[in-house]
């Protein structure tokens, strides 16, 4: 039995996104200890994932990134990347693994910065090879995929699709159209809170401007996908036409979910399956705040200011937090907007057939589900949701396609080692002085 | 000229450029990576370590996500064991 590491800090930030970088940033500069660990082998998170073909190419808001991460370099900050948070030994005390084996690590404060994931929602076709979550297809390209040539449609909702057809298109790939769920009539209105900030809706124009040659279309979504082995027609409707299109690959997701599984491991309070948070953005657990988008979807620069907010008011800094309030409520607004925006349609509700499969790890089909009258129930009876995702992809479908709540959940939050669970506990967790 | 690491997928030598992830090493030679519980073709899709769809084995070590490991110099990788 090994005892692995164990570590303590002031404050423990897990996620080294930019709501994470941000907080670590304001609570090293502080003076504070702190550990920053994430699951990926760097730092940035998802949107400043940096593309191997140029690491050095810092576009639009990689400024920011870029000072970001020069911050995050030059602070005291120990960064524990590959290394993934799997369990609350305590409300002071998390349990992480890497490769090299299990750390314990007792903090004072934690800030849980674990970000969001794509909505995925089940179509007949949607687990063939070659469809993709948009965000997920342009992580594969920026760490080496090439889909130069490659044709490529871009489906679902959210602001997302614009700015993954764009960069899919910078790299080659022929993109056969954008389709929106969302309808004209609610995205007038967002467009309209926008003007407030045209910065974003700016960009947005500018990537459209990129992909003149590609049709761009809000009321249409996709109703299924085939091919043999991998994906090779795609059929879209809007309600009353439908059409369907060749393509090598789809690129497909509905917005974004927070990531609560560590939240929830803490026992944090959720509300609207995000943490919910006070104006230090610290949970309903003392000493665990929760910031960016597991504290609520609302973008990058949301989550660099609750970033800071969390990071000063661990640290005793409330002073240099506060002034970060009216940007906060500001942003919060433009996200709320967008919500409304990007909601998925209940006609999405009327695309799984008995034979989709809704539970890709445990291959679980519609058919055997509907019968069951909550995710638990269904859990028992199918084993829906009880694969390594755990389920993350086909519970937040189910409470979309259901209304089920997923429910409280058991560590470890993520499939770990053996070594790992029967490592010696520690008696008492490690109280600081 | 990029750094190129060598590394084997399915029993067949290949160079990748380094840094690149497992998961878009394997991409560029197949779309399935593993087969479901009940036989179906499956590939990646979140590309952020979520769903698991990504598993293959890397140096013996079963169940990896090859979606968050970077490619090493003499790396053997195998898809649906």
């Amino acid at each position: 039995m090994s005892k692995g590491i164990e570590l303590d800090c002031d404050v423990l930030v897990v996620g080294a996104g930019p709501a994470g970088i941000a907080a670590c940033v304001s609570a090293a500069e502080s003076g504070a200890r702190v550990i920053l660990i994430d699951d990926n082998p760097k730092p940035g998170g998802q949107i400043w994932r940096a593309s191997i073909q140029d690491p050095a190419n810092p576009k639009s808001h990689d400024n920011d990134a870029a000072s970001w991460l020069r911050r995050l370099q030059a602070c005291s900050a120990r960064q524990l990347l590959s290394t993934r948070a799997v369990a609350c030994l305590s409300e002071k005390c998390v349990l992480a693994e890497n490769e090299n084996g299990s750390i314990e690590i007792a903090f004072r404060h934690a800030i849980l910065a674990t970000g969001a994931r794509e909505l995925l929602l089940p179509f007949p076709g949607w687990t063939l090879p070659n469809v993709f979550a948009p965000g997920g297809l342009q992580a594969l390209v920026k760490s080496g995929l090439p889909v130069h040539g490659k044709r490529v449609l871009v489906a679902g909702t959210g602001p997302l699709l614009l700015a993954v057809a764009a960069f899919l298109k910078s790299k080659g790939a022929r993109i056969e159209g954008i389709y929106d769920q969302a309808s004209w009539r609610r995205i007038i209105p967002f467009a309209m809170t926008l003007i407030k900030r045209p910065t974003l809706l700016v960009s947005a124009l500018v990537y459209r401007a990129s992909l003149f040659s590609s049709p761009l279309r809000y009321g249409w979504w996709p109703v299924s996908a085939s091919g043999e082995d991998a994906l090779r027609l795609v059929t879209l409707t809007n309600g009353i036409q439908t059409k369907t299109i060749a393509c090598d690959m789809l690129a497909c997701g509905f917005h974004l979910i927070p990531n609560t599984e560590l939240q929830s491991a803490f026992a944090c309070k959720l509300v609207e399956g995000k943490a919910l948070v006070d104006e230090w953005q610290k949970t309903s657990v003392n000493g665990v705040f929760s910031v960016g988008e597991s504290a609520g979807v609302g973008g990058l620069d949301l989550a660099l200011i609750e970033g800071q907010i969390a990071g000063f008011a661990a640290t005793g800094k409330e002073a240099s937090a506060r002034p970060l309030f009216p940007k906060r409520d500001a942003l919060r607004k433009i996200a709320a907007a967008m919500d409304r925006a990007f909601a998925p349609r209940p006609e999405l509700r009327d695309l799984v057939q008995k034979d989709t499969i809704v539970c890709r790890c445990e291959d679980v089909p519609w058919g055997k589900l509907r019968q069951h009258h909550s995710m638990r129930h269904a859990r028992i009876y199918t084993r829906c949701g009880m694969g390594p995702c755990q389920g993350r992809v086909c519970g937040a479908a189910l409470n979309f396609l259901t209304g089920w709540e997923s429910g409280a959940k058991r560590p470890p939050i993520y499939p770990v080692q053996l070594s790992t669970l029967i490592r010696e506990p520690q008696a008492t967790p490690k109280e600081k002085p | 000229m990029p750094d190129l690491v060598k590394m084997t997928i399915d029993g067949a030598e290949v160079n990748v450029q380094a840094g690149a992830t497992v998961a878009a090493a394997i991409l560029m030679s197949r779309s399935g990576f593993r087969r479901s519980v009940h036989g179906e073709l499956r590939g990646p899709v979140c590309g952020m370590g979520i769903c698991f769809e990504c598993r293959a084995t890397v140096d013996g070590q079963p169940q990896q996500r090859t979606c968050q490991l970077h490619c090493k110099d003499g790396m053997v990788v195998n898809t649906d064991e």
